[in-house]
């Protein structure tokens, strides 16, 4: 904010609307707690008081999908499971990102079988990976802050031509 | 074997004509399909077997005649016994008859069966898959079902795997 200082004590600062509606995303986006297996007790940890995410504008994590805008997808996805995920990936309303956590989220981690999806990938679409059996909390909060950079290089335009 | 385990083993031989293995104090008797519910009864009510620990089959695949053996495993919990009952099933339409009457917990055990196994079970009161989806086909506990569901990514397949693989559409 360098014009402030040019300006004085006036109180004005003047940016871009896409910067200013950036900004605001990035500054209170509320998780959805979607943890499933082990990966759950890092988020809870990292969500706690030693390893805040407060710090980071996600002072508490909704449950209801209708009420947040990134989902962190914390454990194995199950082939029974993958339905639900998808369900309530769609109620989430726009706009929305979704954190892969932990190896069997992006990748299908240990198993390789008969009921678990080989990356949450195949149900949602997924914008950062974060690896890690489990991450640790400064593994998991250095995945949002990589959320938060994608959000603030975001532009209308690309809104634009994704509802066309 | 032991001491107390003895009479038991020795009345079923005689009243369903079956045959037993021992192997490091466990018991296994073989008896027919047609025989099992009278085998459960007797045991449970005259021996006092009351608990049915275990209700799951092997798969003895390429050996087709018997390819499976379902096995009941029963204990006795105030004589400290325990018993099993195997049951040698065909591989081409594996039927066997249901032991909810007997045991309730042998519900969700046969469900388990025929989603893993897909040994048919008659008379069962609630017949549907319970660990995988419905629309799942193919029994996947079965010995020629494959064992991984996708190849280890290594950066010479990376690419033809990320061709074949179905990413979600937004």
């Amino acid at each position: 904010m360098g014009v402030e200082q040019k300006l004085g004590n006036m109180g004005v600062v003047t940016t871009t609307l896409e910067g200013m509606v950036n900004w605001s995303r990035t500054n209170a986006m509320w998780p959805m707690l979607f943890g499933l297996a082990c990966c759950a007790i890092e988020m809870m940890s990292a969500q706690a008081s030693d390893y805040d995410m407060s710090r980071f504008g996600m002072e508490l994590m909704r449950a209801s999908p209708r009420q947040s805008d990134l989902m962190i997808v914390a454990g194995r996805v199950s082939k029974k499971m993958g339905p639900v995920l998808r369900r309530l990936y769609d109620q989430m309303p726009e706009p929305k990102w979704v954190i892969a956590m932990g190896d069997c989220a992006s990748c299908g981690g240990v198993f390789n079988n008969y009921a678990i999806y080989q990356g949450v990938d195949e149900v949602v679409p997924v914008d950062v990976y974060v690896a890690g059996c489990p991450p640790r909390p400064e593994a998991l909060i250095h995945g949002v802050m990589t959320v938060y950079e994608k959000v603030k290089g975001e532009s209308f335009k690309q809104y634009a031509e994704k509802y066309k | 074997m032991d001491k107390k385990l003895e009479p038991i083993v020795k009345a079923v031989q005689d009243k369903f004509s079956a045959t037993y293995e021992e192997f490091r104090d466990e018991v296994h008797l073989f008896l027919k399909p047609e025989q099992i519910i009278e085998a459960l009864f007797l045991l449970r009510d005259e021996y006092n077997f009351e608990l049915l620990s275990a209700l799951t089959a092997t798969d003895y695949w390429p050996q087709t005649t018997p390819r499976f053996h379902v096995i009941y495993q029963l204990t006795s919990l105030e004589k400290n016994l325990s018993v099993q009952i195997r049951v040698p099933v065909n591989g081409d339409s594996p039927k066997v008859p249901t032991a909810t009457g007997v045991y309730g917990v042998a519900n969700w055990r046969e469900r388990e069966l025929l989603d893993m196994f897909g040994i048919e079970v008659e008379g069962h009161p609630d017949p549907r898959r319970i660990l995988m989806p419905e629309d799942h086909e193919g029994h996947p506990l079965r010995k020629d079902y494959p064992l991984g569901y996708e190849e280890p990514q290594f950066t010479f397949n990376f690419d033809e795997i990320d061709l074949r693989k179905p990413y979600a559409k937004e």
